[in-house]
């Protein structure tokens, strides 16, 4: 449904994107990952026939965003990081503006946006600007789908959004799967990788990775040891000192610590304990456990 | 407890509408206070009447020793601010940014010239001081701000969701400044939606609907809530307490 061929930008002497190459597939909830300022708005924007491409090529629902932009622009919704809805409208006056400019009414596809417009209904008259950020996003994104289109681009949907409202966003996503919308949606916070059925990490411009996300966890190299004591911020620089170290890092309530030695798991944590008593740490805690999508993404950075 | 913030019955209402109520709470010096809450709890009017912007309506508060109602210019004196964008100028460089808040913060040049150089060491930006704001990573964009709000050595720092967006890396060294920042007995007043982020803090306070619905240090909260994270601790909170 979204085919990206080596598609590269430059602003000025910025290599915003090099060469990315990525597919979507019919009816799939893809996400894109990376840090601010990889690159996600700008292909984003691409995407959405916003912005012309250096190079390369991309087809959304099989039109060329620079040929067939008309057809794109048709058969896409798209929803910008920032908050684009009209502040001085009220709900129901933006969602009638964005349909009619589809050339519908609301009616016409409203059986799509009912289940995420029906916790907006009691404030349809209420002015868009003075919705609250979770409304606001819900809003934006009945406004998107009010034209039925075959795929979603979501940029950021759920940056500054608290936890609660994440969640609740990405459950409104899944939903929106039986009706076999295809959804590409960007995002900087790592934990929501797992919301997705695959995922591609971008930093720097570049695509590192495209994958399910539990496969990208399978494949991951090493074997993460989640380490805590008593002393969490001695712990950390103690670890550093550890003489086989590959790397460490804070992970929550944990550190995590990669072993550089292909040693037997059991072998490494033991060492570690005994390390840790030695230098008078209490209540070590020290355990294998699968990685996460973020100790996936950081590996990248320690090759 | 050496107390450098303490709220007795803080409230603030906007017309018939009140944003925060009933907040007693206190603060130590040298402590990592994170200040979570959804979206509209309250946060942000917290946080502007801590920091002398914005007058309460009822209850007191105290920061760094100053009354929020009678004292707010000297507790503006006294603390640093780090809003989560737009800390610094980006049509200005490295060096004219620090010079800038220096001076507003009433340092001598000599002071300025002083702490530059410390700052550039300590985050390894010295090559980087003539580059334009807007031309430098995110990353060490965000840095910069924090060590910005701290030239004045003040007592407390605000930061308001300084790590969003950036990067897993560059998270974590921000969070390393944040750890020597508070071993220095600034103590450290941060919002964040990273609720690994929480963990790092020494206690956690999480507003709900305008209303303090915990505070306590992590590992008790989640003891309290049999939570293995944060962010299920978060969650139930503000599912249980939301209408």
């Amino acid at each position: 449904m979204i085919e990206v061929k080596n598609i590269s930008k430059k602003y000025g002497a910025v290599q915003a994107l090099e060469d990315v190459c990525f597919s979507v597939r019919e009816g799939e909830l893809f996400g894109l990952i990376g840090p601010d300022g990889a690159g996600k708005t700008s292909l984003l924007r691409i995407l959405a026939t916003l912005l012309p491409p250096g190079s390369g090529s991309a087809k959304v629902d099989g039109f060329d965003v620079q040929r067939d932009y008309r057809m794109v622009r048709r058969h896409t919704g798209y929803m910008p990081g920032r908050f684009s809805l009209y502040q001085d409208l009220s709900v129901e006056e933006n969602l009638a503006f964005f349909a009619t400019i589809s050339g519908m009414s609301v009616k016409t596809n409203y059986d799509l946006i009912r289940p995420i417009y029906a916790s907006l209904e009691p404030f349809r008259k209420r002015r868009a600007g003075a919705l609250s950020g979770g409304m606001k996003q819900k809003l934006a994104l009945c406004c998107a789908l009010v034209h039925r289109p075959s795929v979603l681009l979501l940029d950021e949907p759920t940056t500054g959004v608290d936890a609660v409202s994440r969640t609740e966003f990405w459950d409104l996503l899944k939903k929106l799967k039986q009706y076999g919308i295809t959804i590409l949606a960007s995002t900087p916070y790592m934990d929501e990788a797992g919301r997705c059925e695959r995922i591609a990490f971008i930093r720097h411009g570049r695509i590192l990775q495209t994958d399910a996300p539990q496969r990208i966890v399978q494949a991951f190299p090493h074997r993460i040891h989640a380490v805590h004591s008593g002393d969490a911020c001695r712990l950390l620089r103690d670890l550093q000192q550890w003489s086989h170290l590959h790397s460490v890092y804070p992970f929550g309530y944990y550190a995590h610590l990669i072993d550089r030695r292909d040693a037997p798991p059991d072998t490494v944590t033991d060492e570690i304990t005994g390390f840790l008593a030695q230098r008078g740490h209490t209540q070590v805690e020290c355990r294998v456990i699968p990685p996460t999508i973020e100790d996936c993404f950081m590996n990248y950075d320690c090759p | 407890m050496n107390t450098v913030i303490h709220t007795h019955h803080l409230t603030k209402c906007f017309g018939t509408f009140t944003a925060v109520e009933d907040l007693s709470f206190k603060v130590a010096r040298g402590e990592i206070f994170g200040f979570l809450g959804a979206n509209g709890a309250g946060k942000t009017t917290a946080i502007r009447m801590l920091c002398g912007l914005l007058k309460p309506t009822s209850g007191a508060a105290s920061v760094a020793g100053f009354n929020v109602f009678t004292q707010s210019e000297q507790i503006k004196r006294h603390i640093g601010y780090m809003c989560q964008r737009f800390s610094l100028y980006e049509d200005l460089t490295v060096a004219e940014n620090i010079a800038f808040y220096g001076g507003i913060y009433g340092l001598s040049r000599k002071e300025i010239r002083l702490r530059s150089e410390q700052l550039y060491a300590r985050i390894d930006l010295a090559h980087a001081r003539h580059t334009l704001i807007r031309d430098l990573p995110l990353g060490w964009r965000q840095k910069l701000a924090f060590l910005s709000s701290l030239l004045h050595r003040p007592e407390i720092v605000f930061l308001d969701e300084p790590t969003s967006g950036v990067d897993p890396i560059t998270r974590r060294q921000f969070w390393n400044l944040i750890y020597e920042t508070a071993e220095e007995g600034i103590t450290v007043f941060v919002t964040t939606h990273y609720m690994d982020e929480a963990e790092y803090c020494h206690r956690v306070l999480v507003m709900v609907a305008g209303r303090m619905a915990a505070l306590d240090s992590p590992e008790a909260l989640k003891r309290q809530y049999g939570a293995t994270g944060m962010n299920e601790v978060f969650l139930a909170l503000v599912r249980s307490e939301q209408p």
